[in-house]
């Protein structure tokens, strides 16, 4: 009976082929939308994991207390020693250390005086450890666009529209006015390794990296540590290991009532991202109710005018004797082909302009202006398994949902005055 | 007898308006024992922070009238050989590590100097009170067994440069010295910094601060100690030494 219905329905394009191209626009714009958004998240809590809170930190209480106004002065004490423990501890996560610092950076000309000031903010980061991930995970050498990365105690990198903007390029020198953790006014001169294009208008317009040992020199902080960052294995946050982790390690080394002593925090607390992370999570679900809910009424729509469309056609089938039960269920079966067939098509181009937008990205850097987010500039999907299977929900469900509704209607025929009908 | 009351209160007025001493006065006289025509002094500021650790700087100062003066960090290592000079309203700063000399305007004068509860505007502070506010004595004190005056400071009329708008003053009724001084905002309500004498030594015949202690409302360390270690008057020191160009030598 299926391969009947299946001839029937190829043989008569109006049965197949507007309803399949309508199930596979949907689903296609299921599958993209999906992988749109999936890699809009997945980019934006990278970017917070990579650039600002890790998978998970480690400050003492004090300093997170006070985190936004970064209080380097209430830093956690014999910093080498806890990223020994932390190595031997907890070798499942990789842990780097960090110090951000803001001042004022200082351009000069020949003479040695000021030419341009502006206000940036550093990060000190471990460009020179042995084991250092760091360059890789700053994605530094991708983003280089003049100069070297440092190579050498005093060099840093800065941000594109950062340099630009005070008019310097890889090789100048710059001095750094900002103040120790005593609170003592210091100058620092930095020589500017290369120029570095991180792809974050804030960070381009804003930020510069240093060694940590020698932000650590410059502002007096002896063997303190602000900031350790530790990462999974994973590519992606998991907030279950996160959490899990935190709680283990806050019971046995944190104590509520010393300030000084060290307490993790899982990134989306660290970020105050938890309640975005929630909505990002369900995104997927939300994505497919919405088009089984539209898809729905297109679908049903769809039903409504073949079934019209079809009037004459069921008259006849019940007239000759075929029960409504039969043509009900050959309507269902018909459906379901138009379904998969349609899922399949869209499926297959959805992942394909998500595969584009996944490879080549789309710039929206012009649009952000002076944006403040930490928002990558180029778009990008990400196509992961779900992808390959969650366009068959609304593809399927609602087209079964649309033929069922609308073959309803069979039932509401009266069988006595078919051939009255039919006379016309 | 009810009678004689009101005689009796009038014929007291004279002798209270008598007692009543006028602010200005006061203001000049602080002024002639706080403001030096010229001046060497070597002093130690022990700061502590809000992990309560001391740190102890000495530093090296001159001063000639009322605009110019520069100081030197003797100690910690560290610290050693940043300069400050005031050329009338700029401040420049100079630090041997970077070899750069900065100028500091703005609200920078008003950061802390090296983590202390000063100012800059503090540190180089030599002005007249008498030349920046207007002043009423609003009653009369004794503060660490010291008989005083308290004095309300106003900023003078068109006068917007100046650190503190407002100020409330407790001067020594005999050495007229500024025993204990809180520091308001323009507003009057918003005090800014208390500043206490704690202990005074006398050369010649003037009175003037051995160690002073400053707090800033809104830092979170515990105050400053300023301790004069030694301090000569009407000293005379070169011109050159309060040049820009000085600072790198």
């Amino acid at each position: 009976m299926f391969r009947f219905l299946m001839k029937g329905m190829l043989r008569d394009r109006h049965r197949s082929l507007l309803p399949s191209i309508v199930v596979a626009m949907g689903v296609m714009l299921t599958v993209f939308m999906f992988t749109y958004m999936k890699g809009i998240f997945d980019d934006f809590f990278n970017n917070a994991a990579m650039y600002e809170s890790g998978h998970v930190k480690i400050t003492s209480r004090a300093y997170y207390e006070e985190k936004d106004v970064v209080p380097n002065d209430l830093a956690l004490e014999d910093g080498p020693g806890m990223m020994e423990m932390l190595r031997s501890e907890y070798p499942q996560l990789k842990w780097s250390e960090r110090v951000k610092f803001g001042g004022l950076l200082d351009a000069f000309d020949e003479n040695r005086e000021t030419r341009a000031q502006v206000g940036a903010g550093g990060v000190g980061i471990d460009f020179f450890g042995a084991d250092t991930a760091e360059r890789n995970r700053w994605n530094l050498g991708a983003g280089l666009q003049e100069g070297t990365l440092p190579q050498k105690p005093g060099d840093i990198v800065m941000g594109v529209t950062l340099a630009d903007q005070m008019d310097l390029n890889a090789g100048d020198d710059v001095t750094l006015i900002s103040s120790t953790v005593n609170g003592s006014m210091v100058l620092n001169n930095f020589h500017i390794s290369g120029i570095i294009y991180f792809g974050t208008p804030p960070m381009d317009k804003k930020m510069f990296l240093a060694d940590i040992n020698d932000v650590k020199a410059m502002l007096d902080m002896g063997d303190w540590s602000s900031e350790i960052l530790g990462y999974t294995n994973t590519s992606n946050y998991d907030d279950l290991v996160a959490s899990a982790l935190t709680a283990e390690f806050n019971a046995a080394r944190s104590d509520s009532a010393d300030r000084f002593s060290p307490l993790m925090t899982p990134m989306l607390d660290d970020a105050g991202l938890r309640e975005y992370f929630g909505y990002a999570s369900k995104a997927g679900s939300i994505m497919s109710f919405i088009m089984i809910f539209a898809m729905g009424i297109v679908l049903w729509n769809t039903g409504l005018m073949g079934a019209i469309r079809r009037y004459g056609e069921m008259g006849l089938r019940l007239a000759v004797g075929e029960s409504k039960g039969h043509v009900y269920r050959s309507l269902i079966i018909e459906s379901l082909g138009v379904a998969l067939m349609g899922t399949i098509v869209g499926t297959i181009f959805g992942l394909g302009f998500s595969y584009w937008l996944q490879e080549v990205g789309f710039n929206i850097g012009d649009m952000m202006g002076d944006s403040e987010m930490l928002m990558p500039t180029i778009i990008r999907a990400r196509i992961t398994v779900p992808a390959f299977y969650i366009g068959f929900f609304p593809g399927v469900f609602a087209t079964l949902l649309g033929a069922g509704l609308s073959g309803l209607r069979i039932f509401k025929r009266d069988t006595a005055s078919l051939f009255k009908e039919l006379e016309t | 007898m009810r009678n004689l009351l009101p005689y009796l209160f009038l014929g007291a007025m004279p002798a209270m308006l008598m007692a009543q001493p006028d602010a200005a006065e006061i203001l000049r006289k602080i002024d002639k024992q706080m403001v030096t025509e010229s001046a060497e002094a070597t002093a130690t500021m022990v700061i502590t922070n809000r992990r309560g650790r001391e740190t102890r700087i000495t530093s090296r100062s001159w001063s000639k009238g009322e605009t110019t003066s520069l100081v030197e960090y003797l100690s910690p290592a560290r610290e050693k050989g940043v300069k400050m000079l005031r050329l009338e309203d700029v401040l420049w700063m100079y630090t041997p590590q970077a070899d750069r000399v900065i100028q500091i305007s703005g609200h920078m004068l008003r950061q802390s100097v090296s983590g202390s509860d000063l100012s800059y505007e503090d540190m180089v502070d030599n002005g007249k009170l008498l030349d920046l506010y207007d002043a009423a004595v609003v009653g009369e004190e004794v503060f660490m067994d010291r008989s005083c005056y308290v004095l309300r400071l106003r900023v003078k009329e068109g006068i917007e440069d100046v650190a503190y708008a407002q100020r409330k003053v407790w001067v020594d009724k005999t050495r007229y010295l500024p025993l204990k001084e809180e520091r308001y905002a323009k507003n009057g309500t918003t005090l800014l910094k208390n500043f206490e004498i704690r202990s005074v030594m006398k050369i010649a015949d003037r009175w003037y601060p051995k160690e002073m202690f400053f707090k800033d409302v809104m830092a979170k360390g515990q105050g400053t100690l300023y301790i004069i270690e030694d301090i000569k008057f009407g000293v005379d020191i070169p011109e050159y030494m309060f040049t820009k160009a000085a600072l790198r030598e």
